[in-house]
């Protein structure tokens, strides 16, 4: 028995294609080119603003406002998910500044303290009413992205699109046309604020805004990705794109690329190694960064190991009298 | 005798705290259009806190603002704003011109974009300041001088009645400093009003028109003229003697004439 399959590049490429599992395979790459680029574009405005980690954050936090959803309606109907999430997600981001300025804490801090707390009251809430509570916590960590072909579906133009792929679809309209409507007071508002005020654009509105967008984001990716993929999503591809352009509107456009990326190495690998797609996706994301990183035309290693060796000639070259 | 035209700025009774504790106390100030203001006091007397209070960046315990006789939300359109350029993170994603079109925002409603008249303009102020050339140069490859130079091109954008300029000049070239300082006594010849926030005591007589001395309460404000004593700046600055004698330093290379006494 050995720990790690076997490496054939051939049946790396092919293996997720052939046996009778593409139309399987088909679905989770869309899914996961969904759901990663709604993250990754949302997760862009996030790492300009220096708030990376409420993704993390919210994504925890979430469970809460979902679980009291689910106890008080006893249903999955996505309307009410969505108002659950949205809320939980208000309810976060308004404790964390909260916190931060009533007691001076840093804010940092204040985030470790509020989403820790409400995803533990979220893991009390499911455990102590598990017999009402139809939420799996596996579930909620990696995702059923892998079943997504047996879920409900619904025929559209002769093909049977599954439903969880059509509500991100939806998603993922939504938030790209909420941000390319608003993209003007995102940017202003995240690059100075000052000149924000000045101009008399509401700062906290944006700020609120890109957190609901971002709650809404979280809990469709949820139920079919977990939330790793998700808290990975939202940095990865805007953080690999800013390593190969400097202005926004490329990189927003390099992350959609990323996003397909990821979602397509991911599966091979996961086919590979047998193993959850979403972690495989993620990973993925790692070794694109880490090509990326060397490689990169801008800032990448290899381009300052060969500066520095010339600027080592350089120095080297001219003799001393 | 109320004036007919509204003054550009009227202040009353500001008092501003940071966590229950007060950093300005009580101002009032009448402000005159077509003039170029400086407000000077040492360290951590609040010369930026109030404008940035002026603009509602910083949230007041009392007082009122008025611009242009109304309140500040209803004139915003109407006042330019330069921050300090330690405020913004300059390896942001953005170019040059996408910081200058910032100015044009203000001017646009919801859902519009900068079009072709918003990028002239914005091209017309980068000219102004010397800096056209740079206008497709990513931010994070500009010197001191030259990311001050945007951020005042960003302001001749916005097309202001009412400028706030927070150090303008701290840590810019010699080229860049006189650079600015031309293009404000421009905007002044054209009837603009321009708060200056400034640290500079020696070039503080030369540049200003009226002066605000403020040290967490307003010690005085008038023509530059009047209010540029050793006693009124001694009052300012307090026991702050080092700062007094650096400008007798800077006084014996510049050699201009600042009202120091033996």
């Amino acid at each position: 028995m050995e720990l790690i399959p076997t490496f054939d590049f051939k049946s790396f490429l092919t293996a997720p294609w052939i046996d009778g599992g593409w139309e399987s395979s088909i679905w989770i790459v869309i899914m996961g080119i969904l759901v990663n680029t709604a993250c990754g574009l949302v997760g862009n405005f996030l790492v300009l603003r220096k708030m990376a980690l409420v993704g993390d954050a919210i994504s925890h936090s979430l469970l809460p406002g979902i679980a009291i959803v689910f106890l008080l309606s006893n249903s999955r109907s996505t309307g009410l998910m969505v108002a659950g999430a949205l809320a939980a997600g208000l309810v976060t981001v308004w404790l964390i500044e909260f916190i931060h300025k009533k007691t001076r804490v840093k804010e940092d801090a204040a985030l470790g303290v509020t989403f820790t707390t409400l995803f533990a009251i979220g893991v009390i809430l499911i455990s102590v009413f598990a017999d009402h509570v139809d939420l799996d916590l596996e579930c909620v960590l990696y995702g059923e992205i892998g079943f997504i072909y047996f879920d409900d579906s619904l025929p559209l133009i002769g093909i049977e699109v599954p439903w969880p792929v059509l509500q991100m679809a939806g998603a993922l309209l939504l938030v790209t046309a909420l941000l390319l409507l608003f993209y003007k007071e995102l940017l202003v508002t995240s690059f100075d604020s000052g000149l924000a005020t000045s101009l008399g654009i509401p700062v906290s509105w944006a700020h609120y805004g890109l957190m609901m967008v971002l709650s809404l984001v979280i809990v469709f990716s949820f139920e079919s990705v977990g939330a790793i993929l998700v808290i990975a999503m939202l940095i990865m591809p805007s953080v690999t794109s800013a390593l190969l352009s400097e202005r926004l509107p490329n990189i927003l456009r390099l992350s959609v690329v990323f996003a397909a990326l990821y979602s397509i190495g991911g599966l091979h690998l996961a086919t590979w190694l047998d193993c959850s797609p979403a972690g495989a996706m993620v990973v993925c994301g790692f070794l694109l960064f880490c090509l990326v990183w060397l490689v990169s035309p801008r800032r990448g290693l290899i381009l300052l190991w060969v500066k520095k060796l010339k600027a080592r000639g350089q120095l080297e070259s001219p003799s001393l009298p | 005798m109320s004036p007919e035209t509204p003054l550009p700025l009227e202040i009353h009774d500001l008092t501003v705290a940071y966590h229950k504790k007060p950093v300005l106390y009580g101002i009032d100030l009448e402000v005159p259009a077509g003039n170029l203001i400086g407000i000077l006091g040492p360290n951590g007397a609040g010369k930026s806190t109030l404008i940035k209070s002026i603009m509602g960046l910083v949230p007041s315990s009392s007082g009122w603002v008025k611009i242009f006789g109304k309140p500040y939300k209803k004139n915003a359109k109407r006042v330019g704003y330069v921050p300090q350029r330690e405020s913004v993170d300059w390896d942001f994603p953005v170019n040059v011109m996408d910081v200058v079109l910032m100015g044009r925002f203000g001017h646009l409603g919801l859902f519009r974009r900068p079009g072709r008249k918003d990028k002239d303009i914005a091209m017309a102020c980068l000219e102004k300041v010397n800096m056209a050339p740079y206008a497709q140069r990513q931010i994070s490859n500009l010197s001191g001088g030259q990311q001050q130079r945007v951020f005042l091109a960003r302001a001749l954008a916005q097309e202001s009645d009412l400028y706030f300029l927070d150090e303008p000049f701290s840590g810019v070239d010699a080229a860049t400093e006189s650079a600015i300082i031309k293009i404000l006594k421009e905007l002044r010849e054209r009837g603009k009003t321009l708060i200056v926030v400034h640290h500079d005591l020696t070039t503080a007589k030369e540049y200003f028109d009226m002066l605000l001395l403020l040290n967490m309460r307003k010690v005085d404000f008038g023509p530059t003229e009047d209010v540029y004593t050793y006693e009124k700046l001694q009052k300012t600055y307090g026991g702050r003697l080092t700062i007094l004698s650096e400008v007798v330093d800077t006084r014996r290379k510049r050699s201009s004439d600042l009202p120091i006494e033996k």
